[in-house]
């Protein structure tokens, strides 16, 4: 325990010595460790911005077969009446099926057809922030002239199929950084290692343990880990303070109250502590091998 | 306390360093190696403290069989050994009493107990005064008691010295030789390997004397 204090004081001395040096680690950590960080911030926000925007979307209502193109175009009269809705716009049966063979290529088909199978379409706009637009999907299946009435939710479905892909490359990205900063403490470490061969040798003649020789450098690693962690918060933090007014400005004219959300205290907690735990594995990676390469002559 | 049963020791290129050496150093014994350069007598600590292994033979050192030591007993064995060189091997960026302290860290002891021990040795040495000093400011004799006083602050039962009056005058030499003798009368066993033996000629200790990897002589034994 005793020993424990003393390599935990002494490596925070070495560190306080090479300051400069510990600092520019620290910094290059802090970078490494910023970037997923910041990535993974601007998901969060895409993601609460759009659950905000199912309000903004659009229903298509498939009216049923025995409803006429006029008794369609009254309903989208009495539909445009509704404060939930800033448009409504009525497609006439000739123009579905008109708008069908332009798309669908089964011009032919239709030809041999008697009688137009498609039904008239009304596609309804709900007004931007409704917040319960499920309540009036529902009133409008209850409409009786309504066969099917469905969101029209192709863009947000590709959207959220966008930031799954985005969450997945900035998890890999993590994990290649994580890697980055495993090596760096190990390169640092290294040379630490390297720079104090005549103690190590010394101690090694006068009988420490590996354990011993390699606590200090153990706790150096975890140090520059954590000093990175805080780097990078520092980092992440003046990039969102940057960017504060800018946003707030963008928000404003979206009529948005949408901001941007700090760190939070559970999130920097991650940060340093995430930091530590790779500053110490990899000094626990890169110290172990070289130590053994000193050996008294 | 050092049994040397037909030891050899050949390197890797083939040249045998030690041949059949075969001796014993009694608990509480003194006794000087000597020889010419390259005879072997650094082999023969370096073996004792497992810095090398022998390629055949035995040997034991404080009862315990080296051959029987495994990597994570090395610091064990050591730390039951005092050692001291020629060049010192001090640490330039520490006091010099945190270089004497350094075996007592090692072994874990309590800050005060530690003072109080390197205290114990630097003024056995003649070195209290010189506690805050770091190496480079005292003369090569005073580094080689900075040397002596951290090879026996965890009062080891055995110290070795190779060479440690080679950068000395005759005087510093015979100071230091006076030293050893000290701390063998408390109990301590010593060997001393040294080429010098003008200077150990009038003094009253068993000596072993190698030629060319060989064990030539023995005064103990005529
Ligand atoms: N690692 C090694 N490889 C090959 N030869 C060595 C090695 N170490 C020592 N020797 C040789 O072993 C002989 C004995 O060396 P040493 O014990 O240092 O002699 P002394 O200390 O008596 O001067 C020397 O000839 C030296 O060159
Ligand atoms: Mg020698």
């Amino acid at each position: 325990m005793a020993q424990h204090a003393r390599a935990f004081s002494y490596s925070l001395g070495q560190l306080w010595r090479a300051r400069a040096a510990t600092l520019m680690t620290a910094a290059v950590i802090g970078i490494a460790l910023a970037l997923p960080t910041a990535l993974y911030l601007v998901l969060e926000h895409a993601q609460q911005v759009s659950a905000g925007w199912k309000g903004g979307a659009q229903v298509t209502l498939l009216l049923k077969q025995e409803v006429s193109d006029e008794a369609a175009r009254t309903l989208a009269i009495r539909l445009r009446a509704w404060p939930a809705l800033t448009e409504v716009r009525a497609i006439s049966r000739a123009e579905a099926l008109e708008e069908f063979r332009r798309l669908s290529g089964f011009g032919a088909a239709l030809d041999a057809l008697d009688e137009n199978p498609l039904p008239a379409v009304l596609v309804l706009q709900l007004t931007a922030g409704q917040e319960d637009a499920e309540r009036l999907l529902a009133k409008v299946r209850a409409l009786p002239e309504v066969e099917l009435a469905e969101f029209d939710e192709q863009w947000l479905k590709r959207l959220h199929a966008i930031m799954a892909v985005i969450e997945r490359a900035v998890q890999l990205l993590a994990l290649l950084l994580a890697a980055a900063v495993l090596f760096i403490v190990g390169n640092t470490l290294r040379l630490a290692v390297q720079s104090r061969s005549d103690e190590i040798e010394v101690s090694k003649l006068i009988g420490a343990s590996d354990a011993f020789i390699r606590r200090p450098f153990l706790y150096s690693g975890m140090w520059h880990g954590a000093l990175g962690g805080v780097c990078a918060w520092v980092m992440v933090s003046l990039a969102l303070w940057l960017l504060h007014g800018p946003v707030q400005r963008l928000a404003a004219l979206y009529q948005s109250d949408f901001s941007l959300s700090g760190l939070g205290f559970t999130l920097t907690l991650w940060l340093v502590a995430a930091g530590a735990v790779l500053g110490l594995l990899g000094a626990w990676l890169s110290v172990g091998r070289h130590l053994a390469n000193i050996e008294p002559a | 306390m050092i049994l040397f049963n037909h030891v050899s020791k050949r390197h890797p290129g083939g040249f045998e360093a030690l041949r059949e050496v075969s001796f014993e150093l009694a608990r509480g014994e003194m006794a000087f190696l000597t020889g010419h350069s390259g005879a072997g007598k650094s082999t023969v600590l370096r073996l004792i403290a497992l810095l090398e292994r022998a390629s055949f033979g035995q040997i034991v050192v404080n009862g315990q069989s080296l051959s029987g030591v495994t990597r994570r007993g090395l610091p064990k064995l050591r730390r039951s050994i005092g050692m001291v060189f020629q060049n010192h091997k001090l640490l330039h960026d520490r006091t010099v009493f945190d270089n004497v302290a350094l075996p007592l860290v090692i072994a874990g002891l309590s800050r005060d107990d530690t003072a109080r021990r390197v205290h114990a040795a630097l003024d056995k040495v003649g070195l209290l005064s010189k506690e805050r000093a770091y190496p480079v400011m005292l003369s090569g004799g005073e580094q080689q008691r900075v040397g002596i006083a951290r090879a026996v602050v965890h009062k080891p039962p055995l110290l070795l010295a190779d060479e440690p009056t080679g950068n000395l005058d005759p005087e510093l030499s015979r100071e230091v030789m006076a030293l050893f003798q000290e701390f063998n009368q408390f109990g301590v066993s010593v060997l001393v390997a040294t080429h010098d033996l003008e200077l150990i000629r009038h003094l009253p200790h068993r000596t072993l004397t190698l030629k060319d990897g060989q064990l030539v002589a023995d005064s103990a034994t005529p």
